[in-house]
């Protein structure tokens, strides 16, 4: 208990500035306007006035959106960024291994496309 | 008597001795950190698996014409509108929550308990809203291991069965595997969510039993925060790959 206060004392009480209602709002209008732009992009650019198709850079600009949303969540939300570095280090370097195995199974899932094609039994009816 | 002390028994001070608390941060904390990061690794399999499946086909389901109801207002060509409420839903019970955790850092009991109320609001609309696209996709035919055309013989009736829901060619795997992963995925954020409603409900029984202003910290408002903001956070990518690409 007495570990816990001392704590609370020196650690994130000490940022409580860091995230005021004022910051709260900011970032949740950041989160809605970037959501509001996927769906510009899906609804309006994509779907109704046909500007853009579907393919690898609207993609690329979905995936970009969603890890700056995922930024935000995790910095301001999760509190991520006013912790100390040693544990914003040791919580996200292990995403690396994540990065390892997309480009690993996406590499595998294409030789599966190129090669089961040719065989008979794919089971494609 | 001498009164030198012998090596051994001198406190040690330095740096690596212990004593200290390099990350500054509450024990139960760190270990919410340290579970939603393994939780993460699991949500991630799935996605990628998904990514696979996507790259192993030589075509795919539409996500525009699969999703394109509004349940009780459009039964079709709607697409995105109905999960574009869901996103906005959690991502206002996310904004809640915050509030939350800001009010008890003021020690304001009244107003944790109103903006954790809200918070479970949030979390139940957004379940409510999964039940009905659950059940609107299960009438069409999808569900674990079973897509429209599931139990057709004749090819012909099977692509036209699939038809409606593809814009290249048509592929009786795709839409299983389509419904299989689309089912698991949403299904297991959903049952994070409902674990989460249960997690915020116990947290307000607390504030209310006045449990936090007696142990005179409203940190366990924080951990739940944690694992809700978490939830959030993970529907932002399983909307990214479901619906939007």
């Amino acid at each position: 208990m007495a570990n816990h206060e001392n704590i609370g004392a020196h650690g994130e009480h000490g940022h409580e500035e860091g995230m005021d209602k004022k910051r709260i709002w900011s970032v949740f209008f950041v989160l809605l306007a970037l959501t509001a732009l996927e769906f510009l992009i899906a609804l309006g650019f994509v779907h109704h006035w046909g500007i853009l198709q579907k393919g690898a850079l609207v993609n690329t600009i979905y995936i970009v959106l969603t890890l700056v949303k995922a930024y935000y969540i995790v910095a301001f939300f999760m509190h991520l960024k006013f912790e100390k570095s040693g544990f914003i280090v040791t919580t996200s370097i292990v995403f690396l291994f994540i990065i390892y195995f997309i480009i690993l199974i996406l590499v595998e899932g294409n030789y599966l496309l190129t090669h089961f094609q040719e065989h008979p039994v794919f089971p494609n009816k | 008597m001498s009164t030198t002390v012998s090596q051994l028994d001198k406190v040690k001070d330095g740096p690596w001795n212990g004593g200290r608390s390099p990350w500054n941060l509450e024990y139960g904390k760190i270990m919410m950190w340290f579970f939603l990061v393994s939780d993460a690794f699991t949500f991630s399999a799935f996605l990628i698996y998904y990514g696979a499946q996507k790259f192993a086909q030589p075509t795919w389901i539409d996500a525009d014409k699969v999703f394109q109801s509004i349940p009780g207002i459009a039964d079709s060509g709607q697409p995105l509108v109905f999960v574009g409420i869901m996103t906005f839903i959690l991502i206002m019970s996310s904004v809640t929550m915050v509030l939350a955790v800001e009010a008890g850092h003021r020690n304001s009991k009244h107003e944790v308990v109103k903006w954790m109320l809200w918070t479970i609001l949030g979390g139940l609309m957004f379940v409510g809203c999964q039940a009905l696209e659950w059940s609107h996709l299960h009438h069409q035919g999808f569900w674990f291991g079973r897509n429209p055309a599931t139990g057709m013989t004749d090819p012909a009736m099977i692509a036209e069965t699939l038809r409606p829901y593809f814009t290249n060619d048509i592929s009786y795997t795709a839409a299983l595997q389509f419904a299989n992963l689309f089912f698991t995925i949403t299904g297991f954020h959903g049952f994070h969510v409902s674990i989460g409603i249960l997690l915020n409900i116990i947290i307000l029984c607390m504030t209310l039993n006045n449990t936090f202003e007696r142990r005179g910290t409203y940190l366990m408002v924080e951990k739940v925060g944690l694992y809700w903001h978490f939830v959030d956070l993970v529907w932002v990518f399983v909307f990214t790959f479901f619906y939007l690409i």
